[in-house]
């Protein structure tokens, strides 16, 4: 392709980065370097129908100035990067010296917000990406050597999971796992133990919401793997079953070698996706024992207290994780591309 | 035939009647909380007619409600808020003073219904709301139980009931992580006498022996509950009670008078319930709960005519006239001029009457709250003591409030 025409080209599509993911990520970058100024607080007089008493309130005309002069705050530069809320520096390294082996130092930081979200993020990232597509490719593998009346129907029931809004998915689960829903039941039966419940500890909680995750990635990753199988090429098939390939070794030896750009595609894709697991945790409300990045933005932005900058630098923090997760990916294909050149 | 046509000129007379009522020229558009009594305020707000008038009452309202009166204009004229969720609009200067209102067009309301800040009215309250005692009196009759008065005996009931294996986990609450939680917390801290900052500062102050009876307490009470406490909020408690599964809660008075008027509840369940007012705990005399109001308010950032608008609509919405229909009237606890208590308004009634602490309107309450609902869950779960919980709660307050400008 001539530059000129490349250059046309990429422009709309470049345009459109520049203004709907670059400019707010400066803006994101910006924010999360400045607070809002200091209160100056007054004691004033409050009545409501219990009764009059002084209180705190924030005197708006003495800090009209300062926002007016300093609209974005004030600049604080990496002091919320480092806060308790975030990296936690101080805490980290007290918890270094405090502790006498790694497993303790381990148990002693996961009790901070941004590194226990982390732990789950990353445990959720690193069981849920390959479960996926071992399973994904298996079903495809499946389907693709099935009856050809019944792959419709098949192709639509496994293509569900997807579409099911993730929110309204988890939510219908959190209630059939309730230990008086009909999953929940029947496991307290078959464990022939009444008390057991998925919501009240740690670990079954983190195992049902790597189950769901599982579930509602495969039929992307099938669906894709399907769409590989299609381009299979048949001679080299038909060689290895001349040459006495068993379906393993042809797997093995030459379906998935002509699929690894897939592979490498819905890795890269399932890594961004999980990392920023969210909807689960909403849905099967498990904040108690489970929280992400980006639910730590969520929580951040929501409700009365709305810590802009707080969930400013969480976000950009998720950024860092993903760019660092992807990093091994994205060189590789990198030096790919270098080589055929 | 004569009767006919005197039967619609009636029906004629009062439809016109009561659109002449309320008439407005400017958009009203109302942001909430979504249960009965507020609904009767959005549904009494769109009889206005003139221009339109809308509500969008959800759970979510505070996740919405600053963002949307922050532009100019705003999208909501007027925000339904307790004495919690004021404080977000009053920290970010988004609702303005209402006297002038008052003075043209509130005659109608009561002197304590207005919330008055350094002397501005900002608000117009229409309810209490408070925690209050929720139980089954077949179920503690069978077993001879007097109605517990303090959390201690509310304990030793739950013991009995369990024993008895009437119900096996007898005691319900909404220890939902969060907010819920958090709010649990507040309610028994204050009850052993506890106060969330020192003095009149911003520094935080729950990290002493009032906030480690209250976790224990809290932790004793999470035994008798359903294991998945830690999910439920006061919509999945309601439920749970519903069902015949809870004995005996703290509860919202907002939620006791339709309580067990759903589809679906038992006989049992529907004439057992009974409710009275909130405990106290650890010998305390103040009860370890909270006083709210419900109120509204006007944007600052609208027009006059559009404030002006929003006020008649709103003031319209809470009339003494509504508390003629028996349902509105035992919805809530108004604060309207003519209300008489309803049966289901004991609890709340008993609660005021007893000195329960109102809940504290202080610019950094939000994130002491927060702090708390953030932090407590590792303690319910046992996996930390209670000092290291209420140290991680000052620890998370601190670098939350500094960030805000407040320390």
């Amino acid at each position: 392709m001539k530059h000129r025409t490349f250059f046309w080209f990429i422009l709309p599509t470049f345009l459109a980065m520049f203004f709907f993911i670059t400019l707010p990520i400066i803006s994101v970058v910006i924010q999360s370097l400045h607070t809002p100024h200091e209160n100056i607080l007054v004691t004033v007089e409050n009545c409501d129908p219990f009764g009059c008493k002084k209180v705190t309130s924030i005197d708006h005309d003495a800090t009209k100035n300062l926002k007016s002069e300093n609209p974005l705050g004030k600049f604080v530069g990496l002091d919320i990067y480092f806060d308790r809320g975030h990296l936690a520096l101080k805490q980290v390294r007290e918890h270094w010296n405090n502790s006498e082996d790694i497993s303790k130092f381990l148990s002693l930081i996961t009790d901070l917000p941004l590194y226990k979200a982390i732990f789950f993020t990353l445990t959720f990232t690193f069981t849920v990406t390959p479960i996926m597509l071992i399973l994904g490719l298996l079903i495809a593998l499946g389907v693709n050597s099935i009856n050809k009346k019944l792959k419709g129907l098949i192709i639509f029931f496994s293509l569900l999971p997807m579409i099911v809004t993730p929110l309204i998915g988890s939510i219908i689960l959190f209630w059939m796992i309730d230990s008086r829903g009909i999953v929940g039941n029947l496991l307290q039966i078959l464990f022939e133990d009444p008390n057991l419940s998925l919501k009240a500890s740690t670990s079954l909680t983190w195992i049902t919401l790597i189950i769901y995750g599982v579930w509602h990635a495969i039929p992307f990753s099938f669906i894709v793997f399907y769409a590989g199988l299609q381009t299979l090429p048949k001679d080299q098939i038909e060689s290895a079953q001349i040459d006495g390939a068993n379906t393993f070794q042809q797997t093995i030896h030459i379906i998935i070698p002509h699929i690894m750009p897939l592979i490498t595609f819905v890795t890269l894709m399932q890594l961004m996706d999980n990392f920023r697991v969210f909807e689960p945790i909403i849905g099967f409300n498990a904040e108690a024992h489970a929280t992400s990045l980006s639910w730590i933005i969520f929580n951040d932005l929501g409700g009365e207290t709305r810590q802009l900058s707080a969930a400013a630098t969480s976000s950009i923090l998720t950024i860092f994780g993903i760019v660092i997760l992807l990093l091994p990916v994205l060189i590789k294909t990198w030096k790919e591309f270098d080589f055929k050149k | 035939m004569k009767l006919l046509i005197k039967f619609f000129s009636i029906l004629i007379f009062l439809a016109s009647s009561s659109a002449f009522a309320c008439s407005i020229s400017a958009r009203v558009s109302i942001v909430g909380n979504e249960f009965p009594a507020i609904q009767t305020v959005g549904s009494g707000a769109k009889e206005c007619k003139g221009a339109k008038v809308t509500a969008n009452l959800t759970a979510d309202h505070q996740k919405i409600n600053v963002a949307g009166m922050s532009s100019q204009p705003a999208e909501y004229t007027s925000a339904i808020v307790a004495n919690t969720s004021i404080v977000a609009l009053l920290n970010n200067d988004l609702i303005r003073p209402l006297d002038d209102l008052v003075k043209k067009h509130g005659k109608g309301l009561k002197k304590n219904q207005l919330i008055t800040i350094d002397g501005k009215i900002m608000a117009v309250a229409f309810m209490a709301n408070a925690q209050h005692l929720v139980y089954r009196k077949d179920i503690l009759k069978k077993l001879n139980i007097d109605v517990p008065k303090t959390y201690e005996e509310m304990l030793a009931a739950a013991k009995k009931i369990r024993a008895s294996g009437l119900v096996k986990n007898p005691v319900g609450g909404a220890y939902k992580a969060g907010w819920n939680l958090a709010q649990e917390f507040n309610n028994m801290f204050i009850g052993y006498g506890g106060s969330h900052f020192k003095g009149n500062s911003a520094e935080p102050n729950v990290n002493s022996s009032a906030g480690e009876k209250a976790l224990e307490m809290m932790k004793s009470l999470s035994e008798y509950m359903n294991p998945d406490f830690l999910t439920h909020d006061s919509n999945a408690t309601n439920a749970e009670f519903r069902a015949g599964n809870v004995a005996i809660m703290n509860m919202w008075g907002s939620r006791a008078a339709t309580l067990v008027d759903a589809d679906g509840v038992s006989d049992e369940v529907k004439n057992g319930m009974d409710i009275a007012g909130p405990m106290t705990v650890g010998g305390g005399k103040t009860p370890a709960s909270t006083l709210f109001w419900d109120g509204w308010t006007v944007a600052k950032k609208i027009s006059d005519a559009e404030a002006e608008a929003t006020f008649v609509a709103m003031t319209n919405a809470i009339k003494p006239s509504i508390l003629d229909n028996e349902d509105i009237r035992k919805q809530a606890v108004w604060l309207i001029e003519g209300y008489k208590p309803t049966d289901a308004a004991r609890g709340v009634f008993a609660a005021a009457k007893m000195n329960t602490t109102p809940y504290p309107m202080l610019p950094y309450a939000g994130l002491m709250h927060s702090a708390i609902g953030k932090e407590i869950a590792d303690f319910m779960q046992g996996k930390e003591s209670a000092k290291k919980t209420l140290s991680d709660i000052e620890d998370a307050y601190r670098a939350s409030a500094k960030e805000k400008g407040f320390l």
